[in-house]
């Protein structure tokens, strides 16, 4: 046997066994595409392709653009709800929907051993359920939309097992900004990350979507965790039964196996503009911030929300601070509607917002002047990617956002 | 696909993002006038002064972050000739090799060249001239099947090119083998 995960998944959908380093091509078991939907019909047809290998295997979303920020803009979703009919996707989900990088977990289409593919880098967060999921450019979306195949280069796969429990106010988000400061942005270039070790099992199901989701800022192909009782619970849940989960080959080779105790890791936060540029929260204490950003499919989820409204509650956010608050899809806004949890972070003076990807990366909704500076659950701190080039990007944890929200500079969590 | 072409380095740094490469606050905008942004974060006179043939010349990581297929897309619209790096990110290599933009693999090559010296590439052997300083800068090879979509224009014409038989190498790989049942693509049922 001696198979990683990823090397199990992805012999099952070649139908050979494949071995790291092998190139195979693969069938796909599920697709996940975003507002990018209309440059994969163009190409479709300047292709001369008039019909979908399966329909019923794609799930489409429109996060990026929700709703539209201009004429232009409105004028494309428009043309991708038409595009959606023609194709005859039928698991369509509209404008109110969330972020496609959550939906398809939260309506059940995700399962472990699966293989993924998605027009959005950060489709990579279904490897928290066990599945090997992981994005595409448009011409190839465009090539698996008519064929349902394409070619992997078969990764090899660095494990980090994670001992210890999480001290309190630090989340997962500060696990992997460790990983991505103590092991560079690249240790995942064409490999797979496999998450295991005891700390895991205590790991909630988000927690773990946020640790997948940045996976691919360590440049990786695929992150995942093993299903175990808590993704059979989460699934189970959500009415879905009889699982098959794959692990890894006891005898399985690693490319690397990397130890981490986060039982005394203390809350980080990433510097702009790289996600590896990494200190712990106190060295970066009392710099001022304009915005303070909860959202994203890397942090908008409920527990997020939970920890946020227990940081906030009965304080105000500093008076020069824009706090916002993006739940990543529509039954996160509703849950965290009715139990009051968003009622906390309004009374706090939180903007809360409609659901989807929000300023993200950059095209509304919490754009900074230059100058401005922003503390951010999202994934990414790029130059410009939210706004002027002069503004600056920090990544933290939803704690750690939310307490500088409070204090209108970074401020550490463990304090509230 | 130019198989062998000679232009001038444009010398980028280490963990190059697609954000720098095509900012995402222009994704909306047309092809053209997103590529008078290509590159403006890192350096503002990339976009309007490259020209056909010129090389992009980078370190590790080129092109992390999103998946987006406009970053190579605006480096090909833009006539840039081939793009050499260190390392690629993932995606952005795909992307590359899917749309027909020549990358090369070179440990050296940002080391071996300055801004604006003349480079001569190769393609098919994977070799690099510094034409300026007169040294060959050593590459790794493209392995075989990727080339073959490569060289045929990207992933669509190169699988028409298999579908016709036009094809000499074994190109199996990429395209599935033939004749095995579990390579079949099955029936497909939505319509366009």
């Amino acid at each position: 046997m001696n198979q990683t995960i990823a090397e199990k998944i992805l012999s099952r959908a070649a139908a050979k066994k494949a071995k790291a380093g092998n190139v195979v091509t693969a069938h796909i078991d599920l697709m996940i595409t975003h507002d990018g939907l209309d440059s994969v019909y163009r190409i479709l047809q300047k292709q001369g392709i008039k019909r979908v290998w399966d329909s019923s295997k794609i799930v489409s979303a429109l996060d990026h653009n929700v709703p539209p920020h201009s004429e232009r803009v409105a004028a494309r979703l428009k043309e991708m709800r038409s595009i959606v009919k023609e194709l005859g996707i039928k698991n369509y989900f509209g404008e109110n929907a969330g972020i496609a990088n959550q939906i398809a977990a939260e309506k059940g289409f995700v399962r472990p051993g699966m293989l993924i593919a998605g027009i959005d880098s950060h489709v990579i967060t279904y490897g928290a359920f066990g599945a090997a999921s992981t994005s595409f450019g448009f011409t190839e979306i465009a090539f698996l939309f008519a064929y349902g195949a394409i070619w992997f280069r078969v990764p090899s796969t660095i494990k980090f097992q994670i001992s210890g429990r999480l001290p309190k106010r630090v989340m997962s988000k500060d696990i992997i900004l460790e990983i991505a400061k103590t092991h560079g942005v690249n240790v995942g270039n064409y490999r797979s990350i496999e998450f295991s070790g005891d700390a895991i099992k205590h790991l909630s199901m988000e927690s773990r979507m946020a640790m997948s989701n940045m996976a691919v800022e360590l440049g990786a192909k695929f992150g995942i965790f093993e299903a175990d009782d808590m993704t059979l619970g989460y699934l189970k849940d959500i009415g879905i039964k009889n699982i098959q989960p794959f692990r890894s080959d006891q005898d399985a080779e690693f490319e690397a196996v990397i130890p981490l105790d986060i039982s005394r890791l203390e809350p980080r936060v990433a510097w702009p503009h790289s996600v590896g540029n990494v200190t712990p929260v106190s060295q970066c204490r009392d710099i001022p911030i304009d915005q303070a950003f909860l959202g994203t499919c890397s942090n908008g989820r409920l527990e997020d929300l939970r920890i946020a409204a227990d940081i906030v509650k009965g304080r105000r956010v500093f008076r020069d601070t824009r706090f916002l608050v993006i739940p990543a899809s529509w039954d996160i806004y509703l849950k965290a509607l009715k139990e009051g949890t968003l009622e906390t972070l309004i009374e706090a003076g939180a903007i809360i917002g409609n659901v989807g990807c929000g300023p993200c990366m950059g095209l509304h909704m919490g754009l900074l002047a230059p100058g401005e500076t922003c503390i951010s659950t999202s994934n990414r701190n790029f130059r410009g990617r939210m706004g002027s080039y002069e503004a600056r990007i920090f990544l933290a944890s939803p704690a750690t956002v939310a307490a500088s929200a409070i204090r209108g500079k970074i401020a550490d969590p463990r304090d509230f | 696909m130019k198989k062998r072409l000679q232009g001038r380095a444009w010398i980028f740094g280490d963990h190059i993002d697609t954000d720098a490469i095509t900012p995402g606050k222009y994704e909306n905008l047309p092809l053209k006038e997103l590529c008078r942004h290509c590159l403006e974060p890192v350096n503002g006179a990339f976009a309007q002064n490259v020209k056909k043939d010129d090389v992009v010349v980078a370190g590790e990581n080129f092109g992390c972050g999103s998946t987006r297929e406009i970053a190579p897309g605006a480096l090909k619209e833009l006539k840039v000739g081939a793009v050499v790096a260190k390392s690629f990110a993932r995606t952005f290599f795909r992307n590359a090799i899917a749309i027909g933009l020549p990358l090369l693999v070179s440990q050296d090559a940002a080391q071996e060249c300055r801004q604006g010296d003349i480079l001569a590439i190769d393609i098919p052997h994977s070799r690099i001239r510094n034409m300026t300083t007169k040294k060959p800068i050593p590459a790794e090879p493209i392995p075989e099947e990727l080339y073959y979509i490569l060289s045929n224009g990207g992933l669509f014409s190169a699988h028409k090119k298999k579908r016709q038989g036009k094809t000499h190498v074994s190109a199996s790989l990429a395209f599935g083998q033939k004749g095995r049942s579990s390579m079949k693509v099955r029936r497909p049922r939505g319509r366009l």
